[in-house]
């Protein structure tokens, strides 16, 4: 369950596929349903599936995170040059920056009226009221830019990822399947 | 001197209707004004809500009512349905797109009395970037001294607008091509 100093424990490879499924399933499903038409069977059910979705990753993220700092991170392979190792490094702190910023940011727009959220029907989460003026609107201007810029950091985090594979023939991304 | 106090009563007998044409602010600070609308909501029911900030002058006089005049200037951005996310898309550029045209003007061309206190309201509506002209069907509703040593009279009308004349995509059905507006205004005169 633990990490080592030179490979990831299932817990943390877990939480690493969970996360990336539902970032990337929140990014397409989000960029689709802005733009259904109202008559759409999907107009109140696809924003509300992102909502639940968006609420349960803050928690599998906040376990994450805790999870993170409490274990040993594997060592660096040695075959990474100073530039894989800052850049990575960056890519990896900006990307759970981001993911928090952008869970906030949807938190901010659905709750600006005084209205919680419904997770899945089963539970609801109170707002907080509106912190700020014209809340939904700025905290919507931030979630999408900030979107964009998950997108693309992941494209550049998977796009790593098959470099090492695939040109450097080293264990990065079989070490993230537990193998080595 | 008697003479000259004869003249000036009588300049002022014959000016009085004049001197009643008076200016008045729309009282925003007090909110004694709304701008609330109404759309259809797939036909089956009435959706209401408001331009919380806007800020408006008219000029009203009883005895002479096609020499009124009337300006209002609505904040679009502050567009509320008491509910976040509408408000949101509405703002958004699929409605109002409030980034590019944040304010929505009304400007008077002609007052007609229709009645007693009911009064035809023509003018230029600028929404959306868009100006055309609206009528609005008008009540005086009173006028009258207030209990702090001012004066006011206040209006009720409505006028309906359409999206598509506004250049708006008529993207919420049938049903709800239009959109009814009420304006409920009292003015303090200055």
């Amino acid at each position: 369950m633990k990490n080592t100093a030179d490979s990831y424990g299932w817990l943390s490879i877990t939480l690493h596929w969970f996360v990336a499924v539902a970032v990337i399933g929140l990014f397409f499903l989000g960029y689709w349903m802005v733009d259904l038409s109202y008559y759409d069977p999907w107009y109140n059910k696809a924003p509300d599936i992102h909502k639940s979705i968006g609420i349960v990753l803050f928690v599998i993220m906040v376990i994450r995170l805790g999870w993170k700092l409490s274990q040993i991170q594997p060592n660096p392979l040695s075959n990474y040059n100073k530039f894989e190792r800052v850049v990575s490094h960056i890519v990896h702190l900006v990307l759970y920056l981001l993911i928090f910023v952008s869970m906030i940011s949807g938190y901010l727009i659905s709750t600006a009226d005084g209205r919680g959220i419904e997770v899945f029907q089963l539970f609801s989460v109170p707002s907080i009221g509106e912190l700020f003026a014209n809340q939904e609107d700025l905290a919507g201007f931030v979630h999408e830019y900030i979107a964009y810029t998950i997108a693309f950091l992941v494209c550049t985090h998977i796009f790593a990822a098959f470099k090492h594979h695939l040109i450097d023939k080293d264990i990065t991304l079989k070490r993230m399947f537990g193998r080595s | 001197m008697k003479k000259i106090l004869l003249a000036s009563l009588l300049t002022s007998l014959i000016l009085a209707p004049f001197a009643s044409a008076a200016d008045y602010t729309i009282d925003n600070k007090g909110a004694h004004a709304s701008i609330t609308f109404k759309i259809k909501h797939l036909g089956y029911s009435w959706l209401t809500g408001r331009f919380d900030n806007f800020t408006g002058n008219f000029s009203y006089d009883s005895n002479e009512i096609e020499s009124s005049k009337i300006k209002v200037e609505v904040d679009t951005t502050s567009f509320n349905s008491n509910h976040a996310e509408r408000d949101k898309h509405i703002r958004s550029d699929d409605f109002l797109n409030v980034s590019k045209f944040g304010t929505a003007t009304f400007d008077s061309t002609s007052f007609k009395s229709v009645g007693d206190n009911e009064i035809e309201i023509k003018g230029d509506l600028t929404l959306h970037g868009v100006t055309k002209e609206i009528t609005i069907n008008a009540e005086k509703v009173g006028e009258g001294k207030d209990p702090w040593g001012g004066y006011r009279a206040g209006f009720s009308g409505t006028t309906r607008v359409g999206l598509k004349e506004f250049g708006m995509k008529e993207r919420l059905g049938p049903a709800s091509t239009h959109v009814e507006l009420q304006l409920d205004i009292e003015g303090i005169r200055k």
